[in-house]
């Protein structure tokens, strides 16, 4: 039997760029970013069991700038990551795989995260809880 | 010429291996993560703010601490699922990735066993 090269993966340096691994790059990448933020919610849950000294130095810490600005990044990767987690689900059931389709619900997700962020931000600031 | 059949060459080459059992439970737990982090958000916002004692008696609801116990324990294993495959995508010398893989099961099951342990102490006020 002759040995044939084994395909293999479109190789990023030479891939076009567009939408769709644009997407497919974000998704990985905002996994990665709520993996980081589960170990943040663990100190959160941690402190909360421990004395109010610590979990105030917790809440310090996450009202600080880069607390604030690491927040900001977790909220839209969670909103991120949760839409374009349903479009993948969607593809895994067979549907929306033309090329208008995939356009259309990938610029949804980006779209819906955002608005998704500025919503819940907005809510926060509006009651007076930032 | 080889005596071998195509099979026989073929098995154990692939990359995928037990890829199935990985991908479903992938999609099983990301299913159930819809609703339960839409829940903790949602949770979370309504409260008048994130101070000691509203937090507390927030988990201290039994609803509030047996759904934080399965969205710490379903976040977890998701988490688990996806760096896994980041790890044998791009981590290529055997020992790293062993390493690597070692490594994230340890970080895992050490950060949702102190966060479900931190929940029940909240939630059974000791």
């Amino acid at each position: 039997m002759p040995v044939r090269a084994r395909p293999i993966s479109p190789h990023l340096k030479i891939y076009r760029w567009q939408i769709g691994n644009t997407l497919s790059i974000m998704h990985r990448l905002t996994g990665v970013g709520l993996s980081i933020g589960f170990l943040a919610l663990t100190y959160w849950f941690v402190a909360m069991a421990g004395d109010p000294q610590g979990y105030g130095f917790a809440a310090h810490l996450f009202g600080t700038p880069v607390g604030l600005i690491a927040m900001l990044a977790w909220s839209f990767a969670f909103f991120y990551h949760l839409l374009n987690g349903v479009r993948h689900l969607f593809w895994d059931a067979g549907y929306g795989f033309g090329r208008s389709e995939r356009h259309a619900s990938g610029w949804l997700a980006v779209a819906g995260a955002l608005l998704l962020t500025l919503g819940a931000w907005t809510l926060l600031w509006h009651f007076g809880r930032l | 010429m080889t005596l071998r059949s195509p099979l026989r060459q073929a098995v154990g080459l692939g990359s995928a291996k037990s890829g199935t059992a990985h991908w479903w439970a992938q999609r099983v737990s990301a299913v159930a993560l819809v609703p339960l982090a839409l829940w903790f958000i949602f949770s979370l916002l309504l409260l008048p703010n994130l101070d000691y004692a509203t937090a507390r008696a927030w988990l201290q609801v039994p609803t509030t601490g047996f759904l934080a116990i399965l969205l710490v324990g379903v976040i977890a294993y998701h988490s688990y699922l996806g760096t896994v495959v980041i790890v044998e995508d791009y981590a290529h010398e055997e020992g790293f990735k062993v390493l690597g893989l070692l490594l994230l099961r340890f970080v895992h099951v050490l950060a949702a066993g102190a966060a479900i342990f931190a929940i029940l102490r909240v939630a059974f006020g000791t």
